[in-house]
């Protein structure tokens, strides 16, 4: 993030309107009554377009339905590198809300001379600007004699939460009526006039190279505009998109391919993520002030898979080349950063790009989408100017693209002899899990890997922890425990590519954390809930845990072959407080009856926008933590379909219930990654509770209980 | 080329196509109706579910010749935003989606559903979305606004 130093008295930019601080980058007034924003995050059905529509229609005291939002483009929008970490309200919410309050300011200044009137006799209301004596104009009015071409300042101040009229009422998310009337919204169903349709050719096994290729097939298919090949990298461009298909599947005839690298053995993910060279990182440190001496020490591991993203649609994106540039269509979640890896791959200046942004389907953290986009670049370049589409299989889509990576996490707590924690030590073995394109001197992009000159294949790394950490996310206890030491082992080999999945390592260590507390409190006899509130000192972290265990009734009469476990974590130990209540009902198969959450994410711009986020990280969470594991044997990935892959269905899905606390006074955070964590946990401690085992290696199936009920008898 | 006649969406349709081809091809391809989406191609997501007659098909999965002299019916003729079927209504009442890419055919299961059961369970509803994935986790949404759109409709 960019932090710019603030000026004396004066308080600082939100740091992306400090990064793009032109005004008229942000928002412009339009003649007929309507103002354009432009914020540099992208919608991937998160809301966030209403939420930040919203926010600019507050400020500015207009209706909302004078508020039209653009898509990030590298043309047309500022750079706010990528849209994750649930991050988006944060910063472009509060860039918006500064640049807005003080467009809103400079229209008053040049109503106020216009009209003669003092600047504070002035009141706006949907856009028109009055004064005392019936004296009045309009942004739009004013718009051609005020310059928005100039940068921000730090002199407005944004309204404050009781003046606000959108921002914290659930407003109807301004895309759903297209998406339920089925006008064209997805990339997958945009049509470029004279657009070809690509597809490429990619091997079954890891990594393996294309050695030899018989064209002869594929050319035989009617409506064939040319085969692309560069080293192992390989595709076809044709007419019609069933003409695509078939021409791929004719060249796959013709390849031969190289064996390819090994993968790990797949029921050994522990030993394997142990046994490899690694980079360790102290995370953080905590040294006790008293020096109780340990009477035992519980030692646990717990494993989590590689996990797809597994999006419903197979990534796409189109390509358009004019000469030496290129226009890309993209449901990236950054368009500058894909521009970047693109002009590495190309060796073009990153001007003769344009990269413009188009939703897809959710990806829930770095997918293809970015691949996708070299491909067709990579195809469209070989047929003179007309524009290419190209979309993955299936079977791409759930083995070519990042995985979230497998962790084996080690807590080793020492316990005095009245059985409380004074020692703590967390340790984390995994890959990196960002390798996101545009933040590096070599691309993250799977085809530049597979050309004649390749790029090398970038291994994983973590974020720093004052970016909310990676493969260490949530691994600082927020318990106040008198001291730990946290470590993380990144992987410096990747037989198995990874990259960001919802929560990077932040559901891995909750789960961790939250499973040995519960454990420890069992031992004690102690209340989980109680034992929990007595080692927080935040009192937001114990208003959610209260309210969760209110609105569950916790804890519920003991019933045979029901279970309650409780889960908490605050995303990144900085973002939104989440609690999470699960009720299980089971024997060697389980099925997770009820969630019941708590959030606080401070400032909710659209409580319901929140609640839908919440709901949905907690379905996602529960088919994580019940069926998902990508499925490898020594060569490759055997996962790629819905069959191999499952994911919850709806006879699976368990009620949930979400309660909001609400903070308007509190800077806003994100609410999509905030569930993960605590439902993992919650879940495995109510299998606890029903069962008496403890299933410590995700995802909790039904050989996995049987496993756990063994060791116990 | 052998020609294949169906109703699309009320409207007397006829292809010049290999009957082999997959319906979700030829209604995407041919004749852009983009509503269906492509998922997995393999009839295992439900994302271009389509109603043939009174049942809601995989439209990936449906040869051409399958839907011979039938009604296809696609979201596109569910409803328009100026006369919206209930349950288009519904989804927007419980904005039951996050992304929406899986929308398009799971108003279609529940269409089918509607026709042959005007007044279903909760369960009924979750079992007759049950070839229907959805990766965001709007299930429950989804399943109070079927149930909305069967009160609405039964109300007249």
């Amino acid at each position: 993030m960019n932090q710019q130093a603030p000026a004396p008295s004066q308080p600082a930019l939100p740091a992306s309107l400090a990064a793009n601080p032109k005004l008229s980058s942000w928002l412009k007034f339009s003649s007929a009554g309507q103002v354009t924003v432009s914020p540099g995050k992208v919608e991937i059905g998160q809301g966030i377009v209403t939420a930040l529509a919203q926010i600019a229609a507050d400020e500015l005291d207009i209706d909302l339905s004078r508020v039209q939002m653009i898509r990030a483009s590298t043309v047309a929008s500022p750079n706010e590198g990528v849209t994750s970490g649930s991050l988006s309200i944060q910063q472009s919410g509060r860039a918006l809300r500064h640049a807005c309050a003080e467009v809103r300011r400079i229209f008053l200044q040049q109503a106020a001379e216009r009209l003669g009137v003092d600047i504070d006799a002035l009141e706006i209301e949907d856009g028109t600007i009055s004064g005392p004596g019936n004296v009045r104009t309009s942004y739009w009015e004013l718009a051609d004699e005020v310059s928005l071409d100039h940068n921000a300042t730090s002199g407005v101040t944004p309204k404050i939460a009781t003046r606000r009229a959108l921002a914290g009422n659930s407003i109807q998310r301004i895309d759903i009526p297209d998406k339920v009337f089925a006008r064209p919204r997805f990339i997958h169903d945009q049509a470029l006039a004279g657009m070809l349709h690509g597809r490429v050719l990619r091997p079954e096994n890891a990594r393996a190279k294309l050695s030899e290729l018989r064209e002869d097939g594929a050319r035989a298919v009617a409506g064939l505009v040319a085969i692309v090949r560069d080293g192992s990298f390989a595709g076809v461009v044709s007419e019609t998109e069933h003409g695509a298909e078939l021409a791929v599947r004719a060249l796959r005839k013709g390849a031969v391919w190289s064996d390819g690298d090994p993968l790990p053995d797949e029921n050994d993910l522990a030993s394997f993520l142990k046994a490899q060279p690694s980079e360790l990182t102290v995370i953080d440190t905590k040294t006790a002030t008293s020096s109780a001496t340990a009477a035992r020490t519980i030692r646990r591991q717990y494993t989590r898979p590689y996990i797809a993203h597994a999006s419903i649609a197979p990534s796409c994106a189109m390509a358009q080349w004019d000469g030496d540039r290129v226009h890309v269509w993209t449901h990236s979640q950054g368009v500058y950063l894909l521009r970047a890896d693109l002009a590495l791959v190309l060796k073009l200046p990153v001007e003769n790009i344009t990269v413009e942004h188009m939703e897809g389907a959710g990806c829930y953290g770095h997918n293809a989408a970015d691949d996708v986009a070299l491909d067709a670049v990579l195809l469209a370049r070989a047929v003179g100017g007309r524009p290419v589409r190209v979309q993955w299989s299936r079977q791409g889509e759930m083995s070519d693209a990042p995985f979230g990576a497998a962790m084996a996490i080690e807590i080793e707590a020492d316990l005095d002899a009245q059985g409380e924690i004074i020692e703590w030590r967390h340790s984390i073995w995994s890959n990196g899990h960002a390798a996101r394109p545009g933040r590096a001197a070599q691309p993250a992009l799977l085809a530049a890997f597979e050309l004649e000159k390749p790029f090398p294949r970038m291994i994983s790394t973590n974020p720093p922890q004052a970016n909310g950490g990676g493969g260490d996310r949530n691994s600082i206890p927020l318990y106040d425990f008198p001291s730990w030491r946290i470590e993380s082992h990144r992987l410096t080999t990747m037989p198995i590519r990874t990259s960001a999945l919802r929560t990077l390592g932040g559901q891995g260590n909750v789960f961790a954390i939250e499973s040995i507390l519960d454990e420890i409190a069992a031992e004690r006899g102690e209340d989980p809930l109680a034992f929990r509130l007595r080692h927080l000192r935040d009192e937001r972290a114990k208003d959610v845990i209260r309210a969760v265990a209110r609105r569950a009734k916790w804890k519920p009469e003991k019933q045979p072959g029901i279970g309650y476990g409780i889960g908490f974590g605050r995303y990144k130990n900085t973002g939104a407080y989440c609690a999470a209540i699960a009720e299980i009902e089971g024997a060697e198969e389980i099925t997770v009856r009820k969630l019941t959450l708590a959030v606080d994410v401070g400032e909710a711009i659209n409580p319901d926008g929140v609640i839908n986020q919440i709901e949905g990280g907690a379905i996602q969470a529960t088919s994580w933590v019940l069926k998902e594991r990508v499925r490898f044997d020594r060569q490759r990935i055997t996962s790629t379909s819905w069959t191999e892959y499952p994911i919850l269905r709806f006879s699976e899905v368990p009620d949930v219930e979400v309660e909001l606390i609400q903070r308007p006074d509190i800077d806003p955070v994100g609410a999509g990654e905030a569930a993960h964590g605590p439902v993992t946990a919650a879940i495995a401690n109510a299998v606890f509770d029903a069962l008496g085992v403890r299933v410590r290696d995700l995802p909790i199936t039904r050989d996995r209980i049987i496993a756990a009920m063994e060791l116990t008898s | 080329m052998p020609s294949v006649r169906f109703r699309l969406n009320g409207v007397e349709t006829e292809v010049d196509a290999d009957p082999d081809r997959s319906l979700l091809d030829i209604l995407r391809g041919q004749l852009g109706v983009t509503g269906p989406h492509f998922g997995c191609g393999a009839g295992e997501c439900g994302a271009c579910n389509v109603i043939v007659g009174d049942r809601a098909v995989s439209a990936c999965d449906a040869q051409l010749w399958s839907v011979a002299d039938k009604d296809v019916t696609t979201i596109e003729g569910l409803g328009t935003s100026e006369q919206p079927h209930p349950l288009q209504r519904a989804f927007i009442t419980e904005q039951a989606l996050q992304c929406g890419y899986c929308v398009s055919g799971i108003l279609m299961s529940a269409a089918a559903l509607l026709k042959r059961n005007p007044s279903p369970t909760s369960r009924e509803v979750k079992e007759a979305l049950d070839g229907n994935l959805c990766r965001c986790g709007s299930h429950n949404r989804m399943v109070r606004a079927v149930l909305r759109a069967a009160e609405e409709m039964a109300a007249g």
